[in-house]
């Protein structure tokens, strides 16, 4: 990996100290007359796992699609690594990888040629997709599939192969969009443990949406969207105990509903 | 942008869009099996009924054959435009879209890629179309084979374009085939791909003024004007202009700024 190792580090201290990797500032956007962000302002540093929680419809896809420039917004400003977006768009790409929540492979083809295609697209060069290709194969243990047709994979093995690909040209910030959507719970273990443990062991910077509050560990940054709007950020523990409430659980649902929560 | 990382997501695209092709053995069969009915078949009816009087290019009276195959070498290019135009709604839908357009190279750098891999397969198409052509007995200049490329090139590239541009409008895969009918045959049947202009102004004034509007008959005279090694300017400004006009209003589709088709599925996380 190029990004400076951190395995000594496991609570992100030395992180909270680090240049965020993205920052997202002042954001809004609407579809016509109805906004889906509003006035969004966040920062995700390297080394660790910043959990996006929000329910269904809080805007957390609305704001992928703007950091990775499938949307535009001229209301704030998005840098990825130091670049923004819209004046750089092809360098803050370049530093990113993503997994989108629906599956993006293309089912036709093979594990490998998936993987080569898109090594391609992001310029790497023969010699050095291959031997990329090989080893993340080997992370996410799907050796054996490599001449597979991705048709005939899992839904499991498919976001697998999606997170070695949004690998295989080393990023600073990896945003992972609900990528537990239905996975086996295998599988989501699977996925959090390795999210968790590339922050760590590599120092990327991992922007992981999601509605599930189980996926979000005790030592991850939060961000809890909701109609568009940051109505809670700092570690977990932090939030919750801001919340008045006993654990993640009951401190979204006080947050994200408005109705009172008892703690016990 | 870097021209070796350029080189380097040009020949992937291109990969993926030959490898498609070749993978979808239906589809190459049914792209030289329509141009072969029409003259094989059609032409062979027509010949016996419709008289063509010399007209520019060809300098003899020729047969209804010889005078059908430039229309049909559009009709290859139409219809693959059209199945390229499928191709990216359907990869909008699979997400397929969202992975090239987030690519760090600029947007119309990919969206031109995209349209030339495109064309690549429409001129394999039409020179395997060209030699069952001549196998079959139809008289074609062989001079003229090879100044076409470049000219097949550009009528590729532009009904590309427009295929782009359309692919950019439709908001989901199964609106598609209305498109098609309601653009596929108009534009081929209101062209001087199967008959001459001065014939179906004889027959109807206003369909000959259509006629006339219609950017495909350009695309048909300028790639039977190279066939016989002739330049016809007018259909040549015509067919740039064209690519221009739906080149612009493709890229402007696929322009992010109100989120645009280039998003495709956003998934329904929110």
């Amino acid at each position: 990996m190029d990004v400076a190792e951190n395995t000594s580090d496991p609570h992100g201290e030395a992180a909270a100290d680090a240049a965020p990797v993205l920052v997202v500032r002042d954001l809004s956007y609407s579809y016509g007359k109805a906004k889906a962000l509003d006035d969004v302002s966040l920062a995700v540093r390297p080394g660790r796992v910043t959990a996006l929680l929000g329910p269904n419809g809080a805007g957390k896809t609305t704001l992928f699609s703007l950091i990775t420039g499938l949307f535009d917004s001229r209301r704030g400003d998005i840098a990825i690594a130091g670049h923004p977006i819209r004046r750089e768009r092809s360098r803050a790409l370049a530093a990113l990888g993503i997994v989108f929540q629906a599956q993006t492979l293309d089912i036709d083809l093979t594990v490998e040629q998936n993987l080569r295609y898109f090594a391609a697209l992001r310029g790497l060069p023969g010699r050095a997709a291959r031997d990329r290709i090989t080893a993340l194969l080997e992370e996410i243990g799907l050796t054996d599939k490599a001449k597979a047709k991705v048709r005939a994979l899992s839904g499991g093995q498919r976001r697998r192969v999606e997170v070695a690909r949004a690998l295989l040209d080393r990023p600073a910030l990896l945003l992972l969009d609900e990528p537990s959507t239905g996975l086996d719970i295998a599988t989501r273990r699977w996925l959090v443990g390795h999210i968790h443990d590339l922050a760590r062991d590599h120092g990327i910077a991992v922007l992981m949406a999601t509605h599930l509050v189980d996926e979000v560990m005790p030592e991850d940054d939060l961000i809890v969207l909701n109609r568009g709007r940051v109505i809670a950020e700092g570690r977990v523990d932090a939030v919750v105990r801001q919340s008045g409430t006993a654990d993640l659980d009951a401190a979204f649902s006080r947050l994200t509903s408005g109705k009172p929560e008892a703690a016990p | 942008m870097n021209a070796a990382h350029a080189g380097r997501a040009f020949r992937a695209i291109l990969w993926r869009e030959l490898l498609r092709f070749v993978q979808q053995r239906e589809r190459f069969f049914a792209a030289l099996v329509r141009p072969l009915v029409w003259l094989l078949v059609f032409a062979a009816g027509f010949r016996a009924t419709l008289g063509l009087s010399i007209i520019p290019p060809y300098e003899t009276y020729i047969t209804y054959d010889v005078y059908v195959v430039p229309g049909l070498i559009g009709l290859i290019q139409l219809f693959n435009g059209m199945q390229n135009s499928l191709s990216m709604v359907y990869d909008r839908e699979m997400g397929s879209m969202r992975v090239l357009l987030a690519t760090p190279l600029p947007r119309g750098y990919l969206l031109v890629a995209r349209m030339l891999s495109g064309t690549a397969v429409s001129i394999i198409q039409v020179y395997a179309f060209l030699a069952i052509a001549a196998l079959c007995g139809t008289d074609m200049p062989p001079s003229g084979l090879l100044p076409l490329l470049p000219v097949l090139v550009l009528t590729g590239l532009t009904l590309s374009a427009l295929g782009m541009f359309l692919s950019s409008r439709i908001r989901q895969l199964e609106n598609f085939a209305g498109v098609m009918n309601f653009l596929i045959f108009p534009m081929f049947f209101m062209s001087s791909a199967l008959y001459p202009l001065w014939r179906v102004r004889e027959g109807s004034v206003w369909l000959y003024e259509l006629c006339r509007f219609n950017p495909f008959t350009y695309i048909v005279e300028l790639v039977r004007s190279t066939l016989y090694l002739q330049v016809n300017g007018l259909a040549l400004a015509v067919v740039v202009g064209t690519l221009v006009v739906f080149g612009a209003l493709a890229l402007i589709g696929y322009t992010p700024a109100r989120g645009g088709p280039a998003a495709g599925r956003a998934g329904s996380g929110g």
